[in-house]
C-alpha cells in the first residue's frame, strides 16, 4: 500500500516513516510543506495520505486545505489527518462530502502503533477513523437531548466505538463480549435513534455523525 | 398635505424648543450664576464651603441637561470634561473642604460659569431667534386681517420696517410676515443648532482636557493590562510546573526504574512502561489545554470567525454564530475578542438559564462589533466582581467598549466594540 506522508517536524516524520514501513507500507513520498503535498498527491496517486493539519509555509491549516482540495480533485481519496488538537469544525469539513475514507486523529494516537496502523488501513479501505475526543465532544454536547439520553451506558460505549469507525468485530474484541451481543446493541441504538440499520461501517458512522450534527 | 406637514414639522419643533430654551435657559442660568458667584465669594466666610458643592452640582446638572438636549435635538455631541472625585473622599467638614477645593481646581468648573454667562446672553438670543422668525409673522396676519385700525393712533404702527396705516400697508406687512416665515422655516433648525454649537465651545473639553482624560485612561488600562499579563504568566507557570513538568519527571523516574527492572522482572517493567506511556499522554493533554488557554489553535489557523464557531460547537446549548468579517484583525485584537466572547458564552451557559445563544460578528466603520444574545432570564449587570467587568477591563486595553442590555425576565444582549482594521 503506497502512502504519501506530510509532516513538518523531522523527528515525527522520520518516526512515522519507520513505523509505516515496519508494518509493510510503501512510502511514496514524505514531504514537509503544503505545496509539496499538493504536488505529491496529484502526481503519485497514493492509496492513502497521512497529513498534518499545520504545515509550512503558512503554518496555519495548510495541510487540511491541501487534503480537502485533493479530495475535491479526486473524490474518495483516502486521507488521514493528524493534528495536535482536534476540532469538530474540522471533522465536519472533512466529512462534509460524504465520501468516507476519512480519518481525523490526535497526533498522540501514534503512540499506540497497532491502533494507529489499524486506523490507516481502515481509512485506506474507505472507512472512517474519528478521534475518540471528537466523538466524546459530540456525545457530551448531545447528552441532555432526548434520543441520546435514551441509551443505556453500555449502548453509549458501543455507540462511541462505532462512531470512531470500528466494526462490530473490533468493538466486540475491545469490550470483551461476543459479536452477536454487539450486533444486538447496535440494532437497539439504531432503533432508538430512528436510523435504518446497515452493515456498512462507513455509512453508519456518517449516519451517526450526521444525526449528531443536525439532531 | 402629508408632504407639507413633514416639511413644516421639524422647523416648528425647533422653534418651539428655541422658545422653551430661551425662557428656561435664561431663568436657570441667571439664578445658578448668581448663586455660584455668591457661594464662591462666601467661601472665605466658611459658609461657601457647604453651599459651593451643592450649587456647582446643580450647575453641572444644568449643563448636562443641555448636553443631553444638544444630542437629542440637533445631534450635537458635547462630551463632559469633569474630573471624577477620588474614591477615598472623607466625610464631614474635611470632606466638604476637599470637595470644594477639588471643584475649584477643576478647570471645567470655571468654563461652566463662563458658559452660564454666555448662555444667558448670546445663547438666549439665538434660542429666541429660532422661535421669533416663526412667531413674529403671526402678528402680520392679525394686522392684515383688519386689526391695523386698532393699533393706529395717529402715528403709523411699525411692523418690521413697514409703517401700517391702511389696508394696503397691512397687506404689505403680511407679505413681509410671509417672507419672514419662509425664512424662519429655513433658519429655525440651523439657528437652534448654532445655539448648541455655541454651548459646545465652552461645555466640551478643551484639547488639553481631552488629552489629560486620555492619559488618565491609558494609565489605568496600562496598569490593568500589565496586571492581567502578569497573572496570566503566573497561571501558565503554575500549570506547567504542577502539570506537564511533574508528569515528565515522573515519566523519567519510571523509565529509570524500568531500565533497572527490564532484565530481572520483565513483567513488572512492561507494566511500568504502560504507566509511562499513560503519563506522556496525560502530559500532552495538559499541554493541549494550556495552549488552548493561551492562544487557541483554531484562532491561529483560521482567525476569529472560525474560532468562535469552533467554540460554539463545544457548548452544551444551541449556539448560532453569524460571521461577516472580510479579513483578519491584528492577532492581539483577535485574541482579546475571542476570550471576551468565550467568557460571555461561558456566562450565558452558566447563569442565563436560557437554551439558545446567538453570536454575531461583523466589521463596520473601522469597528469590530460583536454581540452575544441569549434567551435566558436576564438581570446581568456590570458591577464589581462580575465577569462582565473583567471583560470590560480587558477590552479597555484596546479602547474597546462593552454594553449590556439585560432587563429582568430577559433576554440578555451584550455588545462589544473594538476599533481595528482588517487585513
Amino acid at each position: 500500500m503506497r502512502v504519501v506522508l506530510a509532516e513538518d517536524l523531522f523527528l515525527l516524520r522520520d518516526g512515522l516513516v519507520r513505523m509505516l514501513e515496519a508494518y509493510g507500507f510503501e512510502i511514496a513520498a514524505a514531504v514537509e510543506t503544503g505545496p509539496e503535498l499538493t504536488k505529491a498527491l496529484a502526481e503519485l496517486e497514493p492509496d492513502v495520505a497521512v497529513v498534518d493539519v499545520r504545515l509550512p509555509p503558512s503554518h496555519t491549516d495548510e495541510g487540511l486545505q491541501c487534503a480537502l482540495a485533493a479530495r475535491r480533485a479526486r473524490p474518495g481519496l483516502p486521507v488521514l489527518v493528524l493534528s495536535q488538537h482536534v476540532e469538530q469544525l474540522y471533522a465536519r469539513e472533512l466529512l462534509a462530502d460524504g465520501n468516507g475514507a476519512i480519518g481525523y486523529l490526535l497526533k498522540d494516537r501514534v503512540f499506540d502503533a497497532d491502533q494507529f496502523i489499524d486506523a490507516v488501513r481502515r481509512v485506506a479501505a474507505g472507512g472512517t477513523a474519528m478521534d475518540p475526543q471528537v466523538i466524546s465532544q459530540l456525545l457530551s454536547r448531545r447528552s441532555q437531548d432526548k434520543p441520546m439520553g435514551g441509551l443505556t451506558p453500555r449502548e453509549r460505549e458501543v455507540m462511541e466505538l462505532m462512531a470512531q469507525g470500528r466494526s462490530n468485530a473490533a468493538i466486540a474484541g475491545q469490550l470483551v463480549v461476543t459479536e452477536r451481543a454487539i450486533a444486538k446493541h447496535t440494532s437497539n441504538i439504531f432503533g432508538k435513534l430512528g436510523l435504518p440499520p446497515s452493515d456498512d461501517d462507513n455509512r453508519r458512522v456518517l449516519a451517526v455523525l450526521a444525526y449528531l450534527d443536525h439532531g | 398635505m402629508n408632504a407639507l406637514v413633514t416639511r413644516i414639522r421639524p422647523p416648528m419643533l425647533a422653534a418651539g424648543r428655541g422658545l422653551f430654551l430661551s425662557v428656561y435657559g435664561l431663568a436657570v442660568s441667571i439664578v445658578l450664576f448668581v448663586l455660584a458667584v455668591v457661594s464662591i465669594s462666601l467661601i472665605l466666610l466658611g459658609i461657601g464651603v457647604f453651599t459651593t458643592p451643592v450649587v456647582l452640582a446643580a450647575v453641572r446638572r444644568h449643563a448636562n441637561q443641555r448636553r443631553l438636549w444638544a444630542e437629542a435635538w440637533c445631534d450635537v455631541r458635547i462630551a463632559a470634561p469633569y474630573r471624577p472625585f477620588p474614591k477615598d473622599l472623607r466625610g464631614g467638614v474635611t470632606g466638604q473642604v476637599e470637595r470644594t477645593t477639588l471643584l475649584l481646581k477643576d478647570p471645567a468648573t470655571w468654563r461652566d460659569l463662563q458658559w452660564l454667562l454666555v448662555d444667558m446672553t448670546a445663547g438666549t438670543v439665538l434660542a429666541v431667534l429660532a422661535a421669533a422668525l416663526m412667531l413674529y409673522p403671526v402678528e402680520s396676519v392679525v394686522l392684515a386681517a383688519g386689526l391695523w385700525r386698532v393699533f393706529q393712533d395717529g402715528d403709523p404702527y411699525w411692523y418690521g420696517f413697514v409703517p401700517v396705516d391702511s389696508q394696503l400697508t397691512g397687506l404689505a406687512a403680511l407679505a413681509l410676515g410671509a417672507a419672514l416665515f419662509t425664512l424662519g422655516l429655513r433658519a429655525a433648525e440651523p439657528v437652534l443648532r448654532a445655539h448648541f454649537l455655541l454651548a459646545r465651545t465652552l461645555l466640551a473639553p478643551t484639547p488639553e482636557q481631552t488629552l489629560a482624560q486620555r492619559v488618565d485612561r491609558l494609565t489605568e488600562t496600562r496598569h490593568e493590562a500589565v496586571d492581567t499579563a502578569a497573572s496570566e504568566l503566573r497561571r501558565i507557570e503554575r500549570d506547567l510546573h504542577d502539570g506537564a513538568q511533574a508528569r515528565l519527571v515522573a515519566m523519567g523516574m519510571n523509565l529509570g526504574t524500568i531500565e533497572a527492572l527490564i532484565e530481572k522482572d520483565p513483567a513488572q517493567a512492561k507494566k511500568m512502561l504502560a504507566m509511562a506511556r499513560e503519563s506522556s499522554a496525560e502530559a500532552l493533554t495538559e499541554l493541549r489545554d494550556l495552549v488552548r488557554g493561551i492562544h487557541p489553535p483554531v484562532l491561529a489557523e483560521r482567525g476569529l470567525g472560525d474560532a468562535v464557531k469552533a467554540l460554539a460547537l463545544r457548548l452544551p446549548v444551541t449556539t448560532e454564530v453569524a460571521v461577516d468579517l472580510p479579513g483578519r484583525a491584528e492577532a492581539s485584537v483577535e485574541s482579546a475578542a475571542y476570550f471576551a466572547v468565550s467568557e460571555l458564552l461561558t456566562n450565558a451557559v452558566k447563569h442565563s438559564g436560557g437554551d439558545c445563544v446567538w453570536v454575531d460578528l461583523h466589521h463596520t466603520e473601522g469597528m469590530l462589533r460583536i454581540s452575544v444574545t441569549d434567551n435566558g432570564g436576564g438581570g446581568a449587570r456590570i458591577g464589581s466582581g462580575s465577569g462582565l467587568s473583567g471583560v470590560e477591563r480587558r477590552l479597555g486595553t484596546f479602547d474597546g467598549v462593552l454594553a449590556v442590555s439585560s432587563p429582568a425576565g430577559g433576554p440578555t444582549m451584550v455588545t462589544m466594540e473594538l476599533p481595528c482594521v482588517l487585513s
